[in-house]
């Protein structure tokens, strides 16, 4: 599917712009995009090579094990796949807390270190049951307190930045919970569809 | 503001306990850091590929054609059609959005029904396609599986709660 969309929005640009006189725009986007992936991508790069190191001394020290231990009971049943005591356990819990705290650069690393680690677990490259709920967590955005957004909003003299907090986070909460449901959906669906 | 405390305590925790525990901390660090290089550098393809795709859309004034066919959808639902743009790059952009978002809190300001709803939607959900690029990129998962369905729908009821909860507590 991801093949089909790429390729879809690429032609479909391309189309439009050939009946639309925007050609020169288009060209102008395809070689500022490639100096701006590099760029996010080696900024990410420096955020990556950071809190790898810094989430592996915490793994050695045991702080990932505990934080894992402590949130056994919900990670188990949003996860059941993932063995007991397993590392990716302590990898997805402290994405989701970076998550939660909107400290999104941080969030990034473990959760790829996450995915990794589920990789080691599935062995194959096809999407395993526990990368699609991580993913499913991640795209829904867990943030309680959204900085970026009560900044831009003080920058604009907000009369209350921090008045849409309550209702961010009941967005956010409704979206989570969904995307949660969803996934069990499409997960029994594909169960279903693999025993008939 | 608690979050500037946020990320020193967390290095200090991780270096204390490390140090009480003889953990070889330094080493210990250069030692998980090297991972990061190789995936941030088996992400690069996935990102690239996905961005200038995105960029051709959205350049070529397609992006904004395909937002101008639902907006008479929008006004059913009572949301004003200026959101729309934001709904519809949030989970496909995050740089355009948040541009997006500024842009809306700075036209509409940030204590008008446009600017708290465009606060939220902003706040409340994350960009699908730029997550799952590079989650899965890092890896290099190539058979997705329903990630992608499973993400967009999440996506869709995460704006439409947005719309909801902004309507029912500041109109």
């Amino acid at each position: 599917m991801v093949n089909l969309i790429w390729a879809f929005l690429a032609v479909a640009g391309i189309a439009y712009a050939a009946f639309n006189g925007t050609m020169e725009e288009v060209n102008k986007a395809i070689f500022s995009t490639l100096d701006e992936a590099l760029m996010i991508t080696l900024s990410l790069a420096g955020v990556l090579i950071f809190w790898l190191g810094l989430m592996k001394i915490a793994e050695e020290a045991g702080l990932l094990a505990g934080l894992a231990k402590l949130f056994r009971p919900v990670v188990k049943r949003i996860f059941p796949d993932i063995p007991e005591n397993h590392p990716a356990l302590g990898y997805i819990l402290s994405n989701m807390t970076a998550n939660m705290f909107g400290l999104g650069n941080a969030a990034t690393p473990m959760g790829l270190k996450a995915m990794k680690e589920l990789k080691n677990l599935s062995g194959s490259d096809k999407a395993s049951r526990s990368m699609i709920t991580l993913l499913a967590i991640n795209t829904s955005s867990l943030t309680i307190v959204p900085t970026t957004v009560i900044a831009i909003r003080m920058k604009y003299d907000s009369s209350d930045p921090t008045s849409i907090v309550g209702a961010t986070i009941l967005a956010t909460i409704i979206s989570t919970i969904s995307a949660l449901l969803i996934d069990r959906y499409f997960y029994y669906r594909r169960k279903r569809a693999m025993r008939s | 503001m608690i979050s500037i405390w946020l990320i020193p305590s967390i290095i200090l925790l991780v270096l204390v306990t490390a140090t009480v525990k003889r953990i070889p901390s330094y080493e210990v660090f250069v030692e998980g850091s090297k991972e990061g290089i190789q995936i941030a550098i088996s992400l690069l393809p996935f990102l690239l590929g996905m961005m200038v795709s995105i960029a051709i859309f959205q350049a070529s004034g397609a992006m904004e054609a395909v937002v101008k066919l639902f907006q008479p959808l929008m006004s059913m639902i009572g949301a004003p059609a200026e959101i729309l743009p934001l709904a519809f790059i949030r989970p496909i952009s995050g740089t355009a959005a948040l541009s997006m978002t500024t842009e809306l809190i700075r036209t509409f300001g940030p204590d008008s029904f446009i600017g708290k709803l465009a606060s939220v939607m902003q706040g409340s959900t994350d960009t699908t396609l730029y997550i799952i690029t590079v989650y899965f990129g890092a890896i290099g998962i190539k058979r997705m599986g329903d990630a992608l369905k499973v993400g967009l729908l999440a996506d869709l009821v995460g704006i439409i709660a947005s719309i909801v909860i902004v309507i029912i507590l500041f109109s």
